[in-house]
C-alpha cells in the first residue's frame, strides 16, 4: 500500500508544495526533494546537530522531524539565513575569520545552532557557549574555534 | 523506518480515540518515537500528531502550584521565570538535559514517555533478546556491558535504567500527572520492571498525557538538581538527584527535605530513609553524609555499575549540602 502526504512547506520564505511518505523527515525533504543540501545527514539520529534548522525562529533538528510536523511553520536553512546575494551573516563570517572548521561537514548546522544560542542570549561566557552549542558535535575537534566565532559574532550582534 | 499512516486529530478526543488502535503511537516532539524507529524499536502502523492542538502548551501559577501542559516544550519550561523561582530543581533538570535543540522539540509529556537508554533494548539486529521489547525473549545486558545499567529497583528479567532528569525532580517534588480527568502521583506513573518490563508506566490505551502539575513547597522553592555524568554537557545522568531542603527557623534544623535519585534506577527514585533520616536533625556534613547511604538501600551491581553505588549518596550529600547553604 503506498501512503503518501501533500505537504505546503514554508522553506526559507518560499512556498513549496511536495508528495511525500508520512515517515519522511524534515532533513529528506529540504534535501531529497527541494534541492536545498546545505543541511547535513550526520547521524540522523539526533545526536550530531548537522542537521540544525530553524522552525518558527528556534533551532531544532530536521533528522527527528517529519516534514508533515513542519507544515504551516517557518522554516530557515543555511541556504536562507541571508538573503541571495546579501553579505554573510555574521556569524558565517566569524566562523571564517576564526577557520572554525576542518572538513566542514558540522559547519551549517553548527552555524544555524550558534545564530539561535546568541539570539536566546546564551552566548554570555565561554562556558555558557559550550553548554548551549553541546548538541553540535565536531569530529575535527574545531570545538576552541568555534567558540571563539561564537564569541565574537556575539559582539557584533549586540 | 517502517512507514506509518500520519494523523492528525482535530481534537483531544479524537487523538484519544486514535491512541486506543492497535499499533498507534502518539507523535509530540518526536525526539523519541523518530529516533526509536530508526533503531527499529518503534514500529507505529499509525502516527498521531497532536502538536497542533490548541491549549496545551500553557504554564499556568497558582497558590496550589504550576499547572504545566503537556505539550510545553523543555526549553520554554526551563526558561519559565515563575519555574526557576518556585521549582529551581525542575528548571535545572531541564536545561541540563539533551540539548538545545532537543529542547526546543521535546515536550514534557512525551519527555516523561521517553525510553531506556540501554544499548542492547536499542539494538534489536545485533540483540534480539531483550524482555522489554520482546517480553520472554531473554536479557542480552544481564551479563552484559553494564556501566549505564540501574542499580535500584531491577528485577530478574530487566535492569534497564530510566534516563529522565525532569522526572527525578517531579518525583522529589510529588508532582501529579494528569490523563484528562484522572490524575496520577508521578511515582505511581512510573512501574517497577518486575516481570513486565514492556510496561513502564501507567498510561492506559487511549490515554494522553495533558498536564503535569507540581505543588507549591517551600522544599520546592529552595531546591537543586545535580547532575554527575561522563561529559559536561549533552549527556545521560551517571548518577543525579533532585533535592529540596527547608528548615525551621533556627536556621540549621531540619523541617523538611525531599530527595530523589536518577540515573541509577529503572524508575525515578524517591529516597525516603535518606529523608526520614535527616528531618527533624541538625543539618551538618556528617550526618547528611551518613544518611545519603540509606540511598543505596537494596542497591544491587551488575559488575560494570558497581561506581553508582558509590557515586550516588555522595551526589545526594553535595546536593544536601549545597540546597542548605553549606557548600
Amino acid at each position: 500500500m503506498s501512503k503518501s502526504l501533500t505537504l505546503k512547506l514554508a522553506v526559507n520564505g518560499a512556498s513549496h508544495e511536495l508528495t511525500v511518505e508520512p515517515r519522511v523527515t524534515l532533513l529528506d525533504a529540504l534535501r531529497e526533494h527541494l534541492g536545498l543540501t546545505g543541511s547535513k545527514k550526520g547521524c540522523d539520529q539526533g545526536q550530531c546537530g548537522a542537521c540544525t534548522v530553524h522552525v518558527d525562529g528556534e533551532r531544532v533538528l530536521a533528522c527527528l522531524t517529519l516534514a508533515a510536523q513542519a507544515e504551516g511553520r517557518a522554516v530557515t536553512t543555511i541556504e536562507g539565513l541571508t538573503p541571495e546575494g546579501a553579505d554573510l551573516h555574521p556569524v558565517q563570517a566569524a566562523f571564517l575569520s576564526h577557520d572554525a572548521f576542518q572538513c566542514g561537514y558540522c559547519t551549517p548546522g553548527q552555524i544555524m545552532s550558534a545564530v539561535a544560542c546568541i539570539k536566546e542570549g546564551h552566548a554570555g561566557s565561554d562556558a555558557e557557549i559550550r553548554e548551549y552549542m553541546s548538541g553540535n558535535l565536531c569530529r575535527c575537534g574545531a570545538y576552541p574555534h568555534i567558540v571563539a566565532a561564537v564569541r565574537q559574532a556575539k559582539e557584533v550582534m549586540s | 523506518m517502517r512507514d506509518f499512516d500520519y494523523a492528525r486529530p482535530a481534537s483531544l478526543a479524537e487523538a484519544r480515540r486514535f491512541a486506543a488502535e492497535p499499533d498507534a503511537m502518539l507523535l509530540a516532539g518526536g525526539t523519541t518515537l523518530l529516533d526509536l524507529a530508526k533503531c527499529g524499536v518503534a514500529a507505529p502502523a499509525k502516527v498521531i500528531d497532536i502538536t497542533h492542538l490548541e491549549g496545551l502548551d500553557m504554564i499556568t501559577f497558582g497558590a496550589a502550584g504550576v499547572h504545566i501542559g503537556a505539550l510545553a516544550k523543555m526549553s520554554h519550561v526551563a526558561a519559565d521565570a515563575v519555574i526557576r523561582e518556585n521549582f529551581p530543581a525542575v528548571s535545572e533538570a531541564l536545561w541540563q538535559a539533551a540539548s538545545a535543540q532537543l529542547r526546543n522539540m521535546a515536550t514534557i509529556g512525551g519527555n516523561l514517555l521517553q525510553r531506556t537508554r540501554c544499548a542492547y533494548f536499542r539494538d534489536p539486529l545485533a540483540f534480539p533478546a531483550c524482555n522489554k521489547r520482546d517480553p520472554g525473549s531473554g536479557c542480552a545486558a544481564l551479563g552484559g556491558v553494564t556501566r549505564n545499567h540501574a542499580v535500584l529497583g531491577t528485577s530478574k528479567v530487566c535492569i534497564a535504567a530510566n534516563p529522565g532528569d525532569l522526572a527525578v525532580a517531579l518525583t522529589a517534588f510529588d508532582a501529579v500527572v494528569h490523563l484528562g480527568e484522572r490524575r496520577i502521583a508521578v511515582d505511581d506513573f512510573f512501574l517497577l520492571p518486575g516481570m513486565t518490563p514492556e510496561r513502564e508506566h501507567a498510561l492506559e490505551p487511549g490515554e494522553v498525557i495533558t498536564a503535569v502539575t507540581i505543588p507549591a513547597s517551600v522544599p520546592a522553592r529552595r531546591s537543586t538538581y545535580l547532575k554527575v555524568r561522563d561529559r559536561q554537557s549533552y549527556e545521560f545522568a551517571a548518577a543525579s538527584a533532585a533535592v529540596g531542603i527547608e528548615l525551621e527557623p533556627d536556621g540549621k534544623t531540619i523541617r523538611d527535605l525531599r530527595v530523589a535519585l536518577g540515573g541509577v534506577a529503572t524508575k525515578p527514585w524517591r529516597a525516603r530513609d535518606v529523608e526520614k533520616a535527616l528531618i527533624g536533625k541538625l543539618l551538618e556534613p556528617k550526618a547528611v553524609r551518613e544518611a545519603s547511604l540509606l540511598a543505596m538501600t537494596g542497591a544491587l551491581a551488575q559488575g560494570d555499575n558497581h561506581y553508582k553505588i558509590d557515586l550516588a549518596p555522595r551526589v545526594v550529600t553535595r546536593a544536601i549540602l549545597k540546597v542548605g547553604g553549606l557548600a
